[in-house]
């Protein structure tokens, strides 16, 4: 078959992994009603009497409103009502801002409120009795639009003739500041060469999950609380959003989710739709039903962030070794600031990227756009600057006539060198960079390359291999948004899980996580049977969310690659918990000393010495649940219905020095990449692809090798094939997926997986956040076109995005991306 | 004489037949999922590209949002629905499981009908026939590669019971 699994023993430092099922690739709990299409998408919901629910969008980048008339869509026979702008602003709260000044000053509602910013902004809403005459009402809302001059590229965004986006704010700028760790200048004037490289291009994209956004809305008058079947997948932070704009109370916002179909980050900042939505539903008097369509999810929802990177400076020394950077990063962020600037600090996680570069100087700004706005996507803000870390290596080494290998492993951070701080005080945990490495070599035949690269020749092809060396850093510490804002009050972390025995001896598990293919169930279940000596059979994990069952936080949700941190960190908390009393109930009915003499074994509670002395759970269950009179008053406070709350151990980063741990778990990827590229078309093909992962210990290996496959697919198609592109007028090219191609069968490449474990010393059971990658795909490739391009010219690859046309420029006019490069010999 | 905007049609859906009258322009997935409740099979996008609502019509694999239901009337259609056989999973769904072949599981049900149309009209298929089959079937979790394994697997008959 197409994969080759070259998973490897654990390292020998690392103790054995524990006996049970975790480590164990156990069947899936959720495939059961998944693969019969009896799963609970969120346009599976259904009501009586529901309003269909559909946008009116901007087809214009930039407008004034003049006037918005809904009365023919109101006259037409279905349609239950509408709401615009002026009624948003009137009934509700700007969004909270983040930043502080200028971005502070922006208003953001739920529908556009006197200009619209973007293709797609929402005007107005309608909702109707089908879906068909939603949209049909939808077109005869009549809105006049004066159209404005238009801002699409981020470096003219804060030109002084630049049209402003948001006249409150007075600029374009949303958050700019500076980042100084070690001491650049010295570093400077220590190298024996300098490479400057003038700019390069992190490409807008977005992960686009196969379902797209959606909700159903209900509004219960009786008091005044709203229930939104939502596929959000960060409720903790819709909910900060809403309650304030929708001047209620969190519980008045109550979240259910059970199937979501796929996020990546992109179904975190709905909270305008859903804004919208609570509005309709409270001024019809029904539930209302909004299924995005896929040309408004490309059009008006999250995208990822594009950033560019100026005047880049490398000081190296004669053997390679790189003692830093200095750039200025340009990011922009659309239209709306809805989830930033936080993406203007999420990227110092990995700031030196897996390298030992000490002296870091970064400008960084982040701009508004007339572009959808961003959000975070899968690697967010990381991969954009992992991508810089490895363009930096790639183009070093090439310019210095350097082994793209060796320069890696002589300033890759090394394994003993573990755990690591890094120049702005982030603790790397554990990893072996260079055994990845070697490992993703060995799959590719690294050691046959030059024959490989000969027999490509002889066919007439330029043969190119790529490495990208990336982190996937974990369980965030919020405290980083004070670093952007020291007003913000956040800081730390947290997740929630709820276990407890029921009446028959059931055990059920209740999460405060808004899974999306990440396999909580199955999880979960693993790490409570170990617990409790039953199977994963006998754990039955409640599918999805519901803030009604009082099982999160603040910062619950499904996000960030944390679940193997923060979710299992719960779990395990809350079904020791419930061991615990099992243990001390099961010891004052058996009569032994105490709760150490009883062990959890096969559904009993037994004596320690005497196994045939047991109480099965059912029992545990019955007497404390239905059965309780005259036990001792020792265990009044036995429920067997146990909460734990798991919060990392962080501080609040020194906000002076922009110093401290953002995360808590470091995985690492490291991906190699072989393309062929046909030099008269720059059409290329990759014919060998490895990708090795580590992320400590794995609960489930099978589960993790899926992300591994999912996030090397999501950094091919950005690589290749998938790019949001606007015309001048800012009206977007790709709104679908006929001009937005995602990777389809035939498009991916074999992928070969690898494995080590290298366990976290700061979990309870050694694993790490895994699932987004650092955009591995994107780099390596890159990285391999350069590679292939050698002979051909030596062009510089100085953009993340690179379909065949491109390719087929840097074949053509190599000098023009030689020209943005240049080395200092000192 | 006003136009006709509405029809009556029959359709045979998974072994029961169902007779509706419905809009002429309503979509076949709606009438699948909305009006039957069939709701195993989804909307991706919006204009037949990810294959999400794929189902089979009188044998063959169709994207049951490129087809107007009244062109449904007289057909006889499956749905994902039809595949597992009182409680026993379908030789595919079994594979997609064992091969942790879903994610999400938005992508699975038209998957699984292509994969099926495949497997209905070649019974040994190649490495790359098994992706031409499914190219029409956008999955954004897996990068496909476990869902050709499970297909292939099906096809040599290594499938646990």
């Amino acid at each position: 078959m197409s994969t080759t699994n070259a998973t490897t023993a654990a390292p020998e430092q690392v103790e054995a992994p524990q006996k049970g099922f975790a480590g164990q690739s156990v069947p899936r709990k959720e495939d059961k009603r998944l693969v019969q299409g009896q799963g609970v998408f969120v346009d599976d919901v259904r009501r009586h009497e529901v309003g269909y629910v559909h946008f009116v969008r901007s087809p214009y980048a930039h407008a004034a409103i003049a006037n918005i008339d809904v009365s023919a869509a109101l006259e037409l026979e279905g349609v239950y009502g509408a709401l615009i702008g002026e009624e948003v602003a009137a009934l509700t709260d700007p969004f909270f801002q983040l930043s502080v000044p200028p971005g502070s000053e922006i208003k953001d509602y739920a529908l556009a409120v006197g200009k619209v910013r973007h293709l797609g902004d929402p005007v107005a809403v309608v909702a109707a009795r089908t879906r068909e005459l939603a949209r049909d009402a939808a077109e005869l809302v009549e809105v006049e639009y004066e159209p404005l001059p238009v801002v699409v590229d981020p470096e003219r965004a804060l030109d002084e003739d630049a049209a402003v986006l948001h006249e409150d704010a007075g600029t374009n700028l949303v958050w700019s500041g500076a980042f100084d760790w070690g001491d650049f200048d010295t570093a400077l004037a220590e190298a024996d060469r300098v490479v400057r490289i003038e700019r390069l291009h992190f490409d807008r994209f977005s992960s686009t999950p196969l379902e797209t956004s959606g909700a159903l809305v209900e509004y219960d008058r009786g008091t005044a609380q709203w229930t939104l079947h939502a596929n959000n997948q960060f409720p903790g932070f819709a909910i900060i959003m809403m309650g304030p704009a929708l001047r209620t109370g969190m519980d008045k916002l109550r979240f259910v989710s059970q199937d979501i179909g796929g996020a990546f980050g992109n179904k975190i900042c709905t909270h305008p739709q859903l804004v919208a939505l609570c509005l309709l539903a409270r001024k019809l008097n029904r539930p209302v039903q909004w299924t995005e369509w896929r040309t408004d999810q490309h059009t008006g929802n999250s995208h990822g962030n594009e950033r560019v990177f100026l005047d880049v400076e490398v000081p190296v020394k004669a053997d390679g070794t790189m003692l830093g950077f200095r750039c200025k990063a340009v990011d922009d962020c659309g239209a709306y600031s809805r989830y930033e600037p936080l993406g203007c600090i999420i990227w110092a996680q990995v700031t030196p990227g897996l390298y030992r570069w000490r002296n870091v100087h970064i400008d960084f700004s982040q701009v508004c756009t007339n572009k959808s706005p961003c959000g975070p996507n899968r690697g967010y803000s990381r991969m954009q600057h992992l991508w810089f870390t490895e363009r930096v290596i790639d183009i070093v080494a090439h310019e210095l006539d350097l082994d793209p290998v060796e320069i890696r492993k002589l300033n890759y951070i090394k394994a003993e060198e573990m755990p690591y701080e890094t120049p702005n005080g982030c603790v790397y945990d554990s990893g072996d960079y260079a055994r990845c490495l070697d490992m993703a070599l060995d799959l590719i035949g690294y050691g046959s390359i030059e024959e490989k690269r000969q027999d490509a020749q002889s066919r007439g092809k330029l043969l190119g291999v790529g490495i990208g060396s990336t982190l996937d850093s974990g369980t965030n510490n919020f405290g980083q948004s004070q670093l952007l804002n020291p007003d913000l009050q956040f800081s730390g972390n947290n997740e929630v899980a709820s276990v407890k025995l029921d009446i028959f001896g059931e055990v059920v598990v209740t999460l405060g996580t808004t899974p999306q293919g990440q396999s909580h169930e199955t999880v979960a279940s693993q790490v409570v049977s170990d617990i409790l000596g039953v199977t994963p059979d006998d754990v039955h994990v409640r599918a999805g969310h519901d803030s009604y069952w009082n099982s999160h936080a603040g910062f619950s949700g499904t996000y960030a690659s944390q679940f193997a941190v923060t979710g299992l960190g719960a779990v395990s908390g809350a079904t020791e918990l419930l061991a615990d009393q099992i243990r001390r109930l099961a010891a004052v009915i058996l009569g032994a000393d105490g709760p150490d003499a009883i062990v959890l074994d096969g559904g009993f509670a037994k004596l320690r010495d005497n196994p045939e002395a047991a109480l099965p759970f059912m029992a545990c269950g019955a007497i404390v649940n239905a059965n309780n009179a005259g036990l001792p008053p020792e265990l009044d406070d036995v429920t067997l219905n146990c909460r734990y709350v798991y919060k990392p151990p962080f501080q609040v980063p020194d906000k002076e020095r922009k110093f401290g741990n953002l995360t808590l778990t470091y995985a690492t990827q490291i991906h190699a990449c072989v393309v062929e590229v046909d030099p008269a078309t720059g059409v290329y093909e990759i014919v060998d692809y490895a990708a090795v992962d580590d992320c400590g210990n794995r609960i489930h290996p099978q589960i993790v090798e899926g992300q591994v496959h999912g996030a090397a697919a999501h950094g091919l198609g950005a690589a290749m094939f998938e790019t949001f592109s606007y015309d001048e007028d800012g009206t977007l090219l790709t709104s679908n997926f006929y001009d937005y191609h995602v990777p389809h069968a035939l498009d991916m490449p074999p992928l070969k997986t690898g494995a080590i474990e290298s366990p976290s010393p700061f979990t309870s059971l050694g694993t790490k956040g895994m699932g987004e990658g650092g955009g591995a795909g994107i780099h390596s490739v890159c990285a391999a076109i350069q590679d292939a391009l050698r002979p051909a010219g030596n062009a510089i690859v100085t953009d993340s995005h690179n379909p065949y046309h491109r390719v087929w420029d840097l074949l053509r006019a190599p000098e023009a991306s030689r020209a943005l490069v240049k080395v200092e010999q000192r | 004489m006003e136009p006709v905007t509405s029809q009556r049609i029959g359709v045979t859906v998974n072994g029961a037949l169902h007779e509706r009258e419905v809009e002429a322009r309503r979509l076949l997935v709606h009438l699948i999922r909305d009006d039957l409740g069939l709701t195993g099979t989804h909307v991706g996008c919006d204009t037949g590209n990810c294959g999400a609502c794929t189902v089979l019509l009188d044998g063959a694999a169709v994207k049951s949002c490129m087809l107007l239901a009244v062109q449904a009337d007289g057909a006889t259609i499956e749905t994902v629905e039809s595949l597992a056989q009182e409680g026993d999973l379908h030789p595919l769904q079994q594979a997609f499981s064992d091969h942790h072949a879903l994610q999400c599981g938005y992508c699975t049900p038209g998957m699984l009908m292509s994969a099926k149309h495949l497997l209905d009209h070649n019974a040994e298929p190649t490495e790359n026939e098994i992706r031409r089959a499914i190219q029409g079937n956008i999955c954004r979790c897996t990068g496909y590669v476990n869902i050709v394994e499970a297909i292939a697997a099906v096809a040599k008959g290594e499938v646990s019971a």
